[in-house]
């Protein structure tokens, strides 16, 4: 009987998709309104954000850039919910959510300060709502419920977002966020990119649960399986939660099934040693660009020439990125010390006076 | 002038604070109409409400992963812990998050948070409620610790705390909750954090103690004065930032220390005091090795006698006292 339940349960998280592997549209009801130009801007972050993956790749490798969680295969994923969302939404990032951010605002070239560990790349605009990407995994789960709260205190009608990927939901941080948020109907949304694998393990070795989705339902919040190679989908579900939210629902939690195309990070995993090849072709197959890209065409709203003005603008733009990020001052042991504290305790009055005067030679 | 106990200076600062500031809010486990574990937010609840005086499901990691997060939104959350065991459940959010993010966002971000939670033994809450690790989020820069051992420093203190940018954790004494200070005003007062306080002034020797352990040096104090030794009390009252010139001030003048605390004696703080004198200029007028009073390293036990055992007591102040005397 306990087993009953539990298919039956989980026979409720079917994935919900709107365009299929070939572009087509299989779920007309849930088509999002989008203009023609928002689908066309759609493509074009999609397109720009696949060739920012592939310079900040080649960059590191040539020791240009430090830490970087490739992230081509999430391209759908990550900008169709961020495109759901509303400047005054607060992003709440994993570490490889950095196209969300730096699309939601954050300039470029600080997007990369941060790879490098410079000071400026955490400096988040004063008007722009998204924190740094968090390191630690599912730290920021119970922090985007907090965040939550305090738009909800604050009267703003706005919503919190976070990420984290399919081995964060085992963390327990995943689990009190959520059900935290849920208690006090948060205006929150978690969206877990379940990209197959955590570093090595398969999502299916995480967890004995069919779904990531399904954990929801231990929180009493909604839970969406969501394909998260199709932007469609993701911007629709997204921009269902984000109403839920708004409208004093309370949290939904997102599962996107996606795929990382590339290593965890560029810190030396070597993806060969956990997959096969057959696999990385089955999910390529599915590629959200791909997808996409025939979807508009059968609209006349895309051509090769659109591309590749993207491509170009995207390669001049990050070129230019760099060299901002090349041309900042570097940082000093007394910016570190400095930007320790609001007031500066006196032990680190005497250590500050120590550097500057050697700074000053 | 008015006698307020420690318990009373914490809430009515909570509540001059939250009346004046509407950012400032509770977070904790039973503190609405049960009033927390110690009776702390008592009537909380029914002056600013739920929203304010916030019950929370038992989730330590989320009370303060969410306090965070909210402070980050220009809230100033004050969070209560139930027992300052239960950090450990916390402290991923305390020491990579709370302690870092200010430095992670290159001085533009802050967490004015302040984690108030209750330490210390001798109310028979055996081994996983009786614990005093202020030693741990000390190691951690980034946060700053407190630990008030009256009623009028509790609310001066308090007060600093929450005006503080930068997360404090405020540790409570268990044992000193019901005790009162005669002198507590009614108008909020700010103690700056990183000042000791001289509670008795004295020659021969000096004892600084924090929290609990204040109030036996006192005792001690007294009990060694009727045998003509005049011992000096310090405080430190924050051990982050620490007030290293009143305490090497002190040494310096009487030549002789006593540094004792509640934790463990292992790894405990004392440690770190101690060695701050001998590095620093009072080196040279210690006549004695500094003597380090604490905890015996085992689990706080059950019972209430070897409970008792294992942390220092008066008697065994009085001893220290006399051993860096060398006096029988």
């Amino acid at each position: 009987m306990t087993t009953n339940i539990l298919e039956q349960a989980e026979g409720h998280f079917e994935m919900f998709q709107v365009l299929n592997e070939e572009g087509e549209v299989v779920n007309k009801e849930a088509l999002p309104d989008l203009s023609d130009e928002d689908l066309k801007e759609l493509m074009k972050r999609m397109v720009y954000t696949r060739i920012f993956d592939q310079r900040a790749v080649s960059l590191n490798r040539q020791g240009r850039l430090g830490f970087y969680a490739p992230v081509a295969g999430q391209e759908a994923s990550m900008l169709g919910s961020q495109y759901a969302l509303e400047q005054k939404d607060w992003i709440i990032p994993g570490y490889r959510d950095v196209p969300q951010i730096v699309w939601h605002g954050l300039p470029l070239y600080q997007a990369f300060l941060f790879s490098r560990g410079h000071f400026h790349g955490g400096q988040i605009p004063e008007e722009l709502n998204v924190l740094s990407p968090q390191i630690i995994i599912g730290a920021q789960i119970v922090q985007t419920a907090g965040v939550a709260l305090g738009l909800k205190k604050k009267g703003k009608d706005s919503v919190a977002i976070t990420y984290t990927g399919d081995g964060g939901a085992s963390q327990g941080d995943f689990y009190e966020g959520m059900n935290f948020a849920g208690s006090f109907k948060a205006p929150a949304i978690f969206v877990v990119q379940n990209n197959q694998f955590a570093i090595s393990v398969p999502a299916g070795e995480q967890t004995a649960a069919k779904t990531i989705a399904q954990k929801a339902v231990a929180a009493g919040i909604p839970g969406v399986q969501v394909d998260g190679m199709d932007v469609l989908a993701v911007y629709a579900a997204t921009q269902e939660a984000r109403s839920r939210a708004l409208n004093g629902e309370g949290p939904t939690l997102l599962e996107t099934l996606c795929y990382r195309y590339g290593p965890h990070t560029m810190a030396g995993d070597d993806p060969t040693r956990y997959r096969t090849s057959d696999l990385d072709d089955e999910w390529e197959k599915r590629d959200p660009l791909v997808r996409f890209r025939k979807y508009l065409e059968s609209k006349d709203l895309w051509s090769e020439e659109q591309e590749n003005e993207v491509v170009d603008k995207a390669k001049e733009e990050i070129k230019a990125a760099i060299k901002e990020a090349d041309d900042t001052p570097k940082q000093k042991v007394s910016d570190l010390i400095e930007n320790m504290h609001e007031v500066l305790p006196p032990h680190l009055k005497d250590q500050l006076e120590e550097y500057r005067e050697k700074e000053s030679k | 002038m008015r006698e307020l106990t420690y318990v009373e200076a914490l809430r009515e600062m909570m509540s001059q604070e939250m009346r004046e500031n509407e950012n400032v809010f509770l977070m904790g486990e039973d503190i609405g109409v049960y009033g927390g574990a110690f009776g702390v937010t008592r009537g909380m609840i029914e002056e600013f409400g739920p929203e304010r005086v916030r019950n929370t499901p038992i989730s330590e990691a989320g009370i303060t992963g969410s306090a965070i997060g909210s402070a980050l939104t220009g809230m100033q959350p004050i969070v209560e812990l139930q027992f300052s065991d239960f950090i450990t459940i916390a402290m991923d959010q305390l020491a990579n998050q709370a302690a870092k993010l200010r430095y992670m966002y290159g001085g533009k971000g802050n967490v004015p948070m302040v984690l108030r939670t209750p330490a210390g033994s001798g109310t028979g809450a055996a081994a996983q409620h009786s614990q005093s690790l202020e030693a741990w989020v000390a190691h951690i820069p980034g946060l700053k610790v407190v630990q008030p051992s009256t009623a009028y420093d509790a609310k001066g203190l308090l007060k600093a705390a929450i005006d503080d940018p930068n997360p404090v954790i405020f540790y409570e004494h268990k044992l000193l909750y019901k005790t009162s200070s005669e002198d507590v005003p009614e108008e909020p007062y700010s103690i700056p954090l990183g000042q000791a306080d001289v509670k008795r002034e004295g020659e021969d020797v000096t004892i600084i103690a924090t929290t609990v352990m204040v109030h036996r040096a006192l005792e001690a104090a007294k009990s060694l004065a009727e045998e003509g030794i005049s011992v000096e009390v310090i405080d430190p009252r924050s051990i982050v930032p620490l007030d290293e010139e009143t305490i090497i001030q002190s040494v310096i003048k009487t030549n002789r220390v006593v540094v004792a605390h509640e934790a463990v004696k292992r790894g405990g703080y004392g440690g770190e005091i101690a060695s701050m004198i001998t590095e620093s200029e009072a080196f040279d007028f210690l006549d004695a090795p500094v003597k380090r009073l604490g905890a015996s390293p085992v689990p706080v036990p059950y019972n209430p006698e070897l409970e008792k055992a294992m942390t220092p007591q008066t008697e065994d102040l009085i001893r220290a006292v006399k051993d860096t005397l060398n006096r029988e």
